[in-house]
């Protein structure tokens, strides 16, 4: 039943979206993404038959959507009830945004969107379309030179594990952006949205705030 | 604890530009149909599968619900603030700095940064309780049962309410609604019929009116703006949240007042707790107790007797008696007087 199913779906899918030789990565992919097809499928196709005859509605979009994430614009298929986290993790390969508690109380999936830091884990996809988003991948330049706040926390040695440093980095790249030359304190306050579960909050902040000092060097340089 | 599933259960969704065209789509789903405003309740949820609906309104992309602007009529002058403007936008506003900066305060206490950058106004005050044995989806009276869990002699229910309970013991989780009730703010609220405006106070119930909701909208209506006259502008104000760790908690207990002191003597006040009952409460009781008194210790002492008069605590609330009791003495006497002294 299953298999019949993603097959289907497979077949479904946009001829740019079916990989032409199958490597180890892509399969995985593959199985990933028709996995969440399958599990969906029959509610949409429930959902669709409901909506025959019936005049679609103001405001009802497609699910291939463009989205703008890191400059770019990228075609992707998203469900409509798909979080950004979910879309940048899974569709689109932007594994660097972590998905830790998926209920906006960790913080390691801070994105920016429009400048301003959000949990990308409760933010639907389907509502940043024409939006800038950015992500932990997008912040350093062209030619590979990290972005300020990214080479403060190499120099600081900041984290631990650092599964919570992208979403920390992202908060902290939003936050200067309005708050270019805090104290640690008021710092300490902008990034209170992120948990570190190795409790290295001295080191984190140490390394942020040079992050900060790092970013009004590069603007005035 | 909630569970990481894969995604939510599938929804259609709409994101209408406008509120005649939201309410055409709150009306066509009738109650299918559910009010996304920023989502940070709504969310929760939608993950845990307790709600299902088919139809998801997102409100987003409606520019009249957001930004704050001032108003002016008939003598009367405030400012209105759209439903959809987010709490840092309400934080960060020069006019509510200025001028009402108690709901600055009570906003800001919110949960995260990342949450204020996102949750809205109108989100804030609607959203729904917090009980966690009605958040799990158990089928108690508020989801329509015949049981509270949380009023049993093992119930959790450390942050439940000691006032006003009527079979559910839950309490409104909001920050800003005591602030707009002291501030003597006014819904805008659309309805299939028209346009109501209704006090702040009167937004809210408490469950011996409807136990399965928290405010006054049905379903298809919706909360569009918020205005606040100039009534208490620059007033004296106080706000005191506490809860168990200073960022994401919902409060345990939370006050707002407002006050015009006179020759050293108190004028005129206004008073909320939230956190205590199903709703946010005015404790009108105080302020006829504490008008025309001088501001000082002793005064507070009397208020904060008279703020908890009738209060019943549960079993492992009682703490909040005192809590509430010592919240309103500062909040009427201010944090100097209060201090320890030993």
């Amino acid at each position: 039943m299953a298999e019949k199913a993603s097959f289907k779906v497979i077949e479904d899918l946009p001829k740019e979206d079916v990989p032409k030789a199958v490597s180890r990565r892509n399969f995985i992919k593959g199985v990933i993404t028709s996995g969440v097809a399958v599990s969906s499928a029959s509610y949409l196709f429930r959902a669709s038959s409901l909506l025959q005859g019936q005049q679609l509605a103001a405001g009802i979009g497609e699910r291939l959507i463009t989205l703008n994430v890191n400059g770019q614009q990228r075609r992707v298929d998203v469900m409509k009830q798909e979080t950004l986290a979910w879309t940048l993790r899974y569709k689109l390969g932007l594994t660097g945004t972590k998905l830790g508690c998926d209920r906006a109380e960790c913080g390691s999936c801070t994105v920016l969107i429009e400048d301003i830091p959000l949990y990308s884990c409760s933010v639907l996809t389907h509502t940043v379309r024409g939006r800038k988003v950015m992500t932990i991948e997008g912040l350093a330049s062209a030619d590979g030179t990290l972005h300020p706040v990214q080479q403060g926390v190499i120099d600081e040695q900041g984290f631990q594990c650092a599964f919570c440093m992208s979403g920390f980095i992202m908060t902290t790249v939003g936050y200067l952006k309005t708050n270019p030359n805090p104290t640690r304190q008021k710092l300490a306050h902008g990034v209170s949205g992120n948990l570190c579960r190795c409790q290295d909050y001295d080191k984190i902040l140490t390394a942020l705030m040079r992050g900060a000092d790092n970013t009004r060097r590069s603007v005035l340089g | 604890m909630a569970v990481i599933r894969d995604v939510m259960a599938a929804f259609e969704l709409f994101q209408p530009t406008s509120i005649t065209d939201a309410q055409k789509l709150l009306e066509q789903h009738g109650t299918d149909a559910w009010v996304l405003a920023g989502g940070l309740d709504s969310f929760d949820w939608l993950k845990d599968r307790i709600k299902k609906p088919k139809a998801v309104v997102d409100l987003s992309g409606i520019e009249e619900l957001r930004g704050v602007r001032s108003y002016g009529d008939h003598g009367a002058d405030g400012i209105e603030i759209g439903a959809m403007t987010t709490l840092t936008e309400v934080v960060n506003h020069p006019v509510i700095k200025e001028k009402y900066g108690l709901l600055g305060q009570a906003a800001e206490l919110v949960a995260s940064p990342q949450i204020r950058n996102q949750g809205t106004i109108g989100g804030n005050v609607s959203q729904d309780t917090r009980c966690w044995y009605y958040r799990s989806g158990w089928p108690c009276y508020r989801a329509g049962g015949n049981i509270c869990y949380a009023d049993t002699p093992e119930g959790r229910n450390r942050e439940h309410a000691i006032l006003h309970a009527d079979r559910c013991v839950a309490v409104n989780p909001s920050d800003s609604a005591p602030a707009l009730i002291t501030l003597d703010a006014k819904f805008i609220v659309r309805t299939r019929r028209g346009e109501r405006i209704v006090d702040a106070e009167d937004y809210f119930v408490g469950p011996e009116i409807d136990i399965t909701r928290l405010h006054i909208l049905q379903p298809g209506d919706l909360l569009t703006a918020i205005r606040i006259p100039s009534t208490w502008a620059g007033a004296q104000f106080y706000f005191e949240k506490v809860r168990d760790r200073n960022v994401w908690d919902f409060p345990l207990l939370n006050v707002a007042s407002a006050m015009v002191i006179s020759g050293g003597s108190i004028e005129r006040i206004r008073i909320a707790v939230n956190g205590a009952a199903a709703r946010p409460l005015r404790l009108k009781a105080v302020e006829d107790a504490v008008r025309g008194k001088p501001r000082d210790p002793a005064t507070g002492e009397m208020a904060g007797r008279v703020a908890v008069q009738g209060a019943v605590p549960l079993q492992f609330n009682a703490y909040k008696i005192p809590l509430m009791r010592n919240l309103v003495k500062r909040a009427v006497s201010g944090v100097e007087e209060a201090k320890w002294s030993s």
